[in-house]
Parts: structure tokens; sequence; C-alpha cells
């Protein structure tokens, strides 16, 4: 059913839809509406499930953790400085393979405090074993956690469910909450495998020794890499059930003619395309390759997508400090480096800690690529804000 | 569960934490763990803290466990098996024992938050603190459970706090259920083990548990010490139900601080020429304190 709704309470409506057994987190700003609403639906007896209230981020996880080995389908949401609060537990919960699935509400990192979005929290996890999927509106982010559950289930790895702090979580759209008897068909009751239970006892979390250590890393590298199958399956099943094109690996807008390509995820996703089709009335080919599954990272599809373009772009609202671009090195390492030297691949910073992102930044970044290539650069930098010394 | 005198007072030998790990010859700690799951049966969920007892009885593929053994990560044991308790009610199974367990760091250190809100938001699981007054697993660092004057790897001139008094912060929680114990006493031990499990809600039992490798003394002393620490008064023995103290076990013949002291190499340097007698008796006057504060 369409209604006006905001991101947070649709996200809660249909992660409730989804039946979780435990829910358990810490509130933080901007995550608190999805947790607060959770706790409304489970206190109304609409959700059979325990609702656990814990005293920090690194128990929510914890919480989640011992709930899932234990049999449960478990839920949490946070962001920012709750995530690596929790990134211990967080490696853990990947290491344990346990299907566990999280709603990011992406936001910047301390220090300075800044409780606005950008998608720095997130990436600072993207090497710990969970798959990590970005919505570009609230609709994508509903549907997108009907559609975790099921990858998480099907594959042993936890998820997260990124949307753009604000952005998203705190905007009203009209957004489609698919009825119970929908997700219940689409998304089976959680069978696990691997659980303590005393008719079955086992151990859950042994030490592993060197003989042993690097191939439980070597497998869940190659869970996460072979988890791209049940990625595309499940949307294109959501999409068959739901009739909705949600999800998935990578997403393309107004690629085939284009001359220029800008590569993104999250939200600006919208104000880009809206972009490239003013551009287009003013006769610039401008186009779009969308990042879904930040990871396991869409390497081959960037490439066999984007094999005969020579002017990328990659905006993006992180930095790995003293490196750069970090989904810009992503896609930069996408390409051989022996094919087509003269192919430019451009890097810029944008929207950090709440900035936002305009038509006429992303205009101004168009414009420079199509003269040169940009190394790395700041988009929309205030100059005046900083002085000869700082730097 | 409502058990009998006779129930509650049977020594269980079950062997459900097997031998064949890697504990220390005398390691407290082992003989502990075993009495602990072995009093709780096979109808238990181990919840372990990273530490000394997680590293000697779960390396893969031989754990020494033979009931469901579940660890993640050093400071979240309580959480891990307050998410344990949370999904067995959500998925209406149970009953079962949940034994949260691990040493002075995941109890009244790094994992101290996490242990206090599994209290506070009233989880039916009971924690078993294996107290053996340092950081043994990484080489005999001190905790906040190290007494005073007890040399560790970082205070190698003797520790100058007094320990932390987990029980008391346990207790005044409102939690139903405290004890402390000792693994000279099989019999004490057990019995406490299946009285916190018959209750509903969170528990607490801290039993002090001699380190021969830290605590510099021969693996056979174990038991000796144990007596010695409770025949001192360094080590009150009692019970604290629904917030009323109870069963605190008398002194017979109480012993002078030094006899305790004087078996561990940890305590050495208190009585060598230069020693520091001031300290030895300031670790009698908390002696005293306890003999008089618990009536030993």
């Amino acid at each position: 059913m369409l209604k006006q709704i905001e991101g947070s309470h649709a996200v809660a409506e249909v992660v409730a839809k989804c039946r979780p057994n435990v829910i358990s987190a810490y509130p933080i700003t901007p995550q608190t509406h999805i947790v607060e609403e959770l706790a409304n639906i489970v206190g109304q007896g609409k959700l059979d499930a325990e609702y656990v209230n814990v005293e920090s981020e690194f128990s929510a996880a914890s919480v989640v953790l011992g709930a899932s080995a234990a049999g449960a389908r478990a839920y949490s949401a946070t962001t920012s400085q709750g995530l690596l609060l929790m990134s211990e537990v967080i490696y853990c919960i990947a290491g344990m393979r346990l299907p566990i699935v999280f709603t990011i509400a992406n936001r910047a990192i301390s220090a300075p405090l800044s409780i606005w979005n950008d998608q720095q929290d997130s990436m600072a996890l993207r090497d710990s074993g969970w798959i990590q999927l970005h919505a570009e509106d609230n609709q994508e982010a509903a549907d997108l956690h009907i559609q975790a559950f099921k990858i998480a289930e099907e594959t042993n790895l936890p998820i997260m469910v990124c949307m753009d702090g604000f952005i998203l979580t705190h905007a009203f759209e009209p957004v489609d909450t698919p009825d119970q008897k929908e997700v219940d068909n689409f998304l089976p009751p959680f069978r696990p495998t691997n659980i303590v239970d005393p008719r079955w006892p086992r151990g859950i979390g042994l030490f592993a020794d060197p003989r042993f250590y690097m191939e439980t890393r070597y497998i869940l590298h190659r869970a996460m890499e072979k988890s791209e199958e049940t990625i595309k399956k499940v949307s294109e099943d959501f999409k068959k059930a739901f009739g909705r094109d949600s999800g998935g690996f990578i997403k393309t807008y107004k690629l085939e003619a284009a001359d220029v390509v800008i590569i993104s995820m999250g939200s600006v996703v919208g104000t880009i395309k809206d972009l490239i089709d003013q551009l287009e009335e003013e006769g610039k080919k401008v186009g779009l390759l969308q990042i879904c599954s930040y990871r396991p990272f869409p390497r081959k599809e960037i490439y066999n997508t984007l094999k005969d373009k020579m002017n990328i772009v990659v905006v993006e609202k992180s930095i790995s400090l003293g490196r750069g671009g970090i989904l810009a090195s992503d896609v930069r390492w996408s390409f051989p480096r022996a094919e087509k030297k003269d192919r430019n691949i451009s890097s810029f910073i944008a929207g950090l800690g709440g900035r936002n992102i305009t038509k006429n930044d992303l205009r101004y970044m168009v414009e420079k690529v199509e003269k040169e290539p940009v190394e790395l650069e700041f988009l929309g930098l205030n100059k005046e804000l900083i002085s000869e010394k700082d730097l | 569960m409502n058990q009998s005198a006779e129930e509650l007072n049977k020594v269980e030998k079950k062997d459900l934490f097997t031998s064949g790990h890697r504990a220390c010859g005398g390691c407290g700690q082992a003989l502990a763990a075993r009495l602990v799951q072995d009093a709780s049966g096979e109808n238990t969920i181990a919840c372990v803290a990273t530490g000394c007892l997680e590293v000697f009885s779960s390396p893969y593929p031989d754990p020494s466990w033979r009931i469901p053994f579940l660890h993640s990560l050093f400071e979240n044991a309580s959480a891990v098996a307050s998410g344990v308790e949370a999904a067995y009610k959500a998925l209406k199974k149970g009953p079962v024992n949940i034994i949260a367990q691990g040493g002075d760091g995941s109890t009244a250190d790094i994992g101290f938050q996490s242990i206090s809100g599994m209290f506070e938001r009233g989880h039916n699981v009971l924690y078993v603190c294996y107290d053996n007054e340092a950081y043994m697993n990484t080489g005999v660092q001190r905790s906040s459970f190290t007494p005073l004057g007890a040399r560790t790897s970082t205070t190698p001139m003797g520790n100058k706090t007094r320990k932390k008094n987990m029980p008391l912060i346990a207790a005044n929680h409102g939690i139903p259920y405290v004890a402390t114990a000792t693994v000279d006493d099989f019999r004490d031990l057990q019995r406490k083990v299946k009285t916190a499990l018959s209750i509903e809600g969170p528990k607490y039992i801290h039993i002090l548990a001699p380190c021969p490798l830290g605590w510099g003394h021969h693996g056979e002393l174990t038991v000796e010490i144990c007596r010695l620490a409770k025949d001192t008064g360094l080590f009150p023995i009692y019970e604290i139900v629904d917030g009323k103290m109870t069963n605190v076990k008398k002194i017979p013949v109480k012993v002078p601080v030094q006899e305790y002291l004087k078996l561990q190499g940890r305590f050495s340097h208190l009585f060598k020429k230069g020693g520091s007698p001031e300290i030895i008796a300031e670790i009698q006057q908390i002696a005293n304190q306890n003999i008089e504060r618990y009536n030993l």
C-alpha cells in the first residue's frame, strides 16, 4: 500500500514484517526513529519479538550475535560512532557466519562531531565480511531489508542496509510497504543450521591456530564473492514478486550514449539523474552507474559495462585520509591497468558531514572532467574557511 | 525447580568439561570450570569470554566442552548470553541453563559495562567469574581484582591498590542471587551453582581460582591456598539471596595472612630483607575488616 511516510518508519514497518525474533539497539541520531518505531510495534503486540534495550552499541551487536547463534532472526540499527564502537563485534559476526541484518543510517565520524550524513561509517567497516547494500531512496531502503534477510540467510553472511542519514531516514516520501502475506511468501522462516542447542552440543567461536585461521578467511572471502549470485537472484525474485526494481548489484541510467559516466551510491544518485536529464536537454551525453552492492564489489559489472567508456568520474561521501577516494580506488582497480591507458577515472569527495551536494556542484564536476582528468578534488569546499597555515 | 537438600549437596561428576585441555597443572580455573559445568548438567549453554579458560579449552578442532559452547569476544560474554536468552524466549524454546563465564577482565574491567547491563535488564542468566586476580592469559598483568601487594608483570613493585569488590557490586544491582566460592570445596561450589540455576533472573557466582603460574605457587597447593584464603578472612564465603547476606562461612581457626602470602611467589618481595612489613600489616587489616564486616 502506497503511503506518505518517514523513511525510518517505512524501514521499521518493513523490518517488522520480516518477523525478526530478537531486536537490540542503542539510540543514536539519525537511527533513532527506526528503533523507536520498532519498539512501538513490539510494544503494541504487532510483532512477537524480544526487544532488548542495551547500555551500548557494543552490547546491542553482542546481543544480536548471541541471539543469532541461538537460532533467532536478529536485527539491529546504528550509525557513525555506534557502528565504530561495534566494530570488534561486527568482524566477529561475519567470522562466525551469522546472518544478521543491520540498518546503517549513514552519518559522519568524529572529530569534529557531526550528526549529519556522509558514508564514512559503513566505509570504515567495508573489509569486515558484511554485505553492504546502498539504498537510493526510501522505497529501495524498505525493499532492501526484505531482500537482505533472504540473502543473509541463504549465504550465512551478515548484511548492512545503508541509507543516508536524515536525507532518507527523516524524509517523508510515498513508500509502498508490502502487506504481511506478501513478505511471508517471499521470505521463508529462518531455518538456521549451526546453533547452540543442548540437543546437539557444538562449539561456536572456537579459536583457530595458524594451521586453520587463514582458511576461514579464504572461505569467507569466497562466500562474499559468491554472494553476488544470491544478491542478483533475490533482487530478480523480488521484482517478480513485488513488481519493483530494487537492489541488485549495479544500476545504470542513460549510459549507452554517454561520453561522461558518473559513478556513485546512495541518495545523491537522485540528484545526479536530475542533472543528467538537464544536461541531455542541453545536448550533453552523461550517464550514471549506480553501485547498489558496495560489498561484494561489482568489479566485473563495472568493467563489462564501462569497458568502452573513456571518461569516468566517481563522486563519493567518504575518504581514506592520506590516500583519497575509497570508491574511486575500487573503481580504478576494476580496469586492467595495461588496457586503454588514456581512460580517465576522476575522483571527487563530496557531501562530507552533511554538506549539500547541489546540481550546480555536480554540473561543475562534469564540466571539469570534460576538460581534464581530476586525481582528487573536494566538491563544494569553502576555501575562505581554510588559511595557508592550516595546510 | 525445587531440589531437595540431598540433590543440592550431591557432588556431580559428569565430565561435561573433559580432560585433555591445555591448562597448567593445578589450574584453579580448569577445576572450577569442570565443577560448574558438571553441576549445571547437559541442558546448559556456556557463553565464554576470551581468556585463559577459552584458550586452553576451545582450540579448533579439539574443544573440551560436551555442552554447547559459544565464544565471541573478551568483553561481551554477558551481552552474548543476554542475546541467547532473548532468542530462547522469542523462539519459545527451553528451559535451558545459560551460563556466562569469564575471568577478572571480562567480569570487572573490560566487560564491566556488559555485565552491569545484563544484571540491570534482568536476564535469566548465571554469570560465573573465575577470579585469579590478574590477567593470566596475557602473562600475569594487573587487573582490578589484583590484591594489595601482589606482584604482577605490570606491577613489578607490588600492586598499590585494593581489590574491587565485585560480589557486592553485583548484589547492589538488586539481582536475586550472589555467592562466593572456592575450588577446594566441591560440594559448596556445586550447591551454589545448582541453587543459582534454580532461581529466575540474573545470578552471580564469584569463584576464587588460584593460578599456580601467576601466583607463583606449586600446583599441588591450589586447594591449600584456597583454604588459607578463607581462613585468613581474605576471601569471605557467603551468599546474598534477595539482598540478604546468608550462609556466611565461619572461620574455625583464624590464620594470620602471612601463612597465605608466604606460599606465593607474587608476595615473596614483601618478606625479603628490606621488604614491606607495612604492606603485610595492611593486608592483615583488610582480613580483619572482612572478619568484622562479614562476621566470619
